[in-house]
């Protein structure tokens, strides 16, 4: 089983709304009725042919990009799909924005069946994909016109909305600057900026944050949470950032080798790994193996370079601690971190494929 | 940082029976003239960025030709055709070339994928790039015919017919560049179709056709830009047969028509893959 959904509940037995209104997101989810299902996906497959070996280039065996994948986006949430590079995340969201058909399976957004008919995608979503060559060279006030003009608005509409947006997020003051002049997060706000005009009920934002600074991010997210509080706003969020997808997100999908392997609030996930603490050691030239309590240690850790990363219980992390704080073993200590279970610990515990991780540090 | 639960955000309780099944109400579909504006514009402002320097190299490349042309042709019809072909060799190198290997490059970066999520009608998109290409060629295509009158004493009294052969060759030249452009399977193949398109228009435009051997010939009849080559060429003539003329633009014309649908249909098939 792929999937991440609400469970199902007759409306007849769905309790007044008014209590789902005191309970936080983040604390438990309150499973909406169907129509608070904004995007509804079902067994959604899709396989990338193999491909024949060439001359100079190896041939790659048929891939499941996505695997009976099953999702609920409910109506207001920043919902995340996290996962290592090529788990899946860009292929499930070129299904949901009608980019891609799938081999099989069902997307359903708004009550539209975007598999029989990609082309409401466009008029139901806005979409912020990876690739900024279609705007680089219009300046970013032109860029984000224009993509308000073809999701159809007027042109007074949609200088109305372009000035509004480029305020909002801080961008006026290079307003007349073409997008390849701009630093990488620059150029990004301002793709930001363009999926922005022309208001949509769901955002679909491929990495919206990747090379912004601080105070970029804080406006993109601002930018968000006001749409939310305004109109509902629904976010679809693909992201390989662990720490932004902690704060940010209302619920997280787990993608691994296009199958969802997990699915929860951050807070829930974490609860799933929430008896174990991390431990991190730097050795300065070498890990000290002559001293015995180290090389027992060295079967449970991940090694990378001087850095050796340990997943264990409070009592065993204490007991490490100790070990490594004291005698030989200290002179050989470069550096120790002590930390309580991340996203990044989740994914790894649930048995996600790539052993380094989600993100690179 | 997201600090609004998702609970308490609008539009979440519904009366019953409104909007029955569930389905919310699609946005605007962008329309076909306005869009096709608004790219056709946003098309036109990269020239300001990216492609002033190459619209300077197309323009060269023609006068360089027409210098060169000018130690082996002496005048009367081969001097015309020298003329008209050069002229129209700006055109095929932006319209065709240029725009085979921006679309190429579009299809291959992803790039498509940001009109292919707007609503906007295929046509648009490909009409307004081609429009907005087949425009970067209007001053070099002018600066060359005039260039190449005077070089050649040639009369500029009916110049005036580049107004018909640019946008009639451009649209039939930016059709099959575009077409080039989405079909091509690698960016690269893109570059050298537009690259290739642009040479056969330049060698089989440029050059009288009188001392072409007969296969040749049969090539340079199924090459687009040479019927915008011959139109501009027969109005040097003291009488030019305006019927020939207009024949002649009729076929870029069709050939424009033929090769935008097939592009849009290129694109159509290249934004969903």
């Amino acid at each position: 089983m792929s999937g991440c959904g609400s469970p199902p509940r007759t409306r007849a037995e769905a309790p007044d709304p008014v209590g789902s209104f005191l309970v936080s997101t983040r604390a438990a989810p309150v499973i909406g009725d169907r129509d608070d299902v904004v995007c509804a996906v079902r067994g959604l497959t899709k396989t990338y042919p193999a491909v024949r070996a060439r001359r100079n280039a190896p041939g790659t065996p048929a891939v499941r990009a996505t695997d009976d994948v099953r999702l609920d986006v409910r109506r207001g949430e920043v919902f995340g799909l996290l996962g290592p590079n090529g788990a899946g995340k860009s292929t499930l969201v070129r299904q949901l924005t009608g980019l891609m058909r799938p081999d099989t399976g069902s997307v359903e957004i708004l009550g539209h069946d975007i598999v029989r008919h990609p082309e409401r995608a466009a008029r139901i979503l806005a979409y912020l994909g990876q690739d900024s060559t279609a705007l680089d060279e219009l300046t970013v006030s032109l860029a984000a016109e224009t993509t308000g003009r073809l999701r159809g608005l007027d042109v007074r509409r949609a200088r109305a909305e372009r000035d509004a947006v480029l305020d909002e997020l801080g961008l006026a003051v290079i307003a007349g600057r073409p997008l390849k002049k701009l630093s990488g997060g620059q150029r990004r706000l301002a793709c930001f900026a363009a999926a922005l005009v022309g208001e949509r009920p769901l955002l679909v934002l491929d990495e919206p944050t990747t090379g912004m600074d601080p105070v970029a991010r804080r406006a993109v997210w601002s930018a968000v949470d006001r749409r939310r509080a305004e109109n509902g706003t629904t976010v679809l969020l693909v992201t390989h950032n662990v720490i932004e997808a902690e704060t940010v997100l209302d619920r997280v999908a787990v993608l691994d080798q296009g199958r969802i392997i997990a699915c929860d609030t951050p807070a829930g996930l974490k609860e799933q790994v929430a008896d174990e603490v991390r431990v991190e050691l730097v050795w300065r030239e070498r890990a000290p193996l002559e001293v015995p309590e180290v090389a027992a240690l060295r079967d449970r850790a991940a090694e990378s370079g001087r850095r050796w990363t340990l997943r264990l219980v409070p009592e065993e992390a204490r007991t490490v601690v100790a070990t490594v704080t004291g005698g030989a073993a200290f002179a050989a200590l470069d550096d120790f971190t002590l930390a309580t279970p991340s996203l990044e610990d989740v994914y790894l515990s649930l048995g996600g494929a790539a052993r380094q991780g989600l993100v690179k540090a | 940082m997201s600090v609004v639960p998702a609970e308490v955000v609008p539009g979440r309780t519904r009366g019953a029976g409104e909007t029955a099944p569930g389905r919310a109400e699609l946005g605007p579909r962008a329309r076909l003239w306005p869009s096709l504006a608004a790219v056709y514009r946003a098309q036109l402002s990269r020239a300001r960025v990216a492609r002033i320097p190459l619209l300077f190299v197309a323009t060269f490349q023609s006068i360089g030709i027409l210098v060169m042309m000018r130690g082996v042709v002496d005048g009367g019809s081969e001097a015309e055709s020298v003329v008209a072909g050069s002229a129209v060799l700006v055109v095929a190198f932006v319209a065709l070339n240029l725009l085979a290997q921006y679309f190429g490059q579009l299809r291959a970066s992803g790039g498509l994928d940001h009109y292919a999520t707007l609503p906007v009608p295929p046509a648009s998109v490909v009409l307004g790039a081609a429009a907005a290409y087949a425009s970067f060629t209007v001053p070099g295509t002018v600066v060359t015919a005039v260039f190449g009158c005077l070089l050649f004493g040639l009369p500029m009294t009916h110049l005036w017919v580049l107004a018909a052969v640019v946008p009639l060759s451009g649209a039939a030249l930016s059709g099959l560049g575009a077409a080039c452009g989405l079909l091509a399977p690698r960016p690269e193949l893109a570059t050298l179709l537009g690259q290739l398109g642009m040479s056969a228009a330049l060698l089989l435009g440029v050059l009288p056709a009188d001392r072409m051997p007969e296969a040749v010939r049969l090539v340079r009849d199924l090459l687009p830009s040479t019927y915008g080559v011959e139109a501009l060429a027969r109005t040097f003539g003291a009488h030019p047969d305006w019927a020939f003329v207009a024949g002649d633009l009729a076929v870029c014309a069709g050939v424009g028509v033929a090769s935008l649908a097939v592009a849009t249909w290129a694109y159509r098939r290249a934004a969903v893959r």
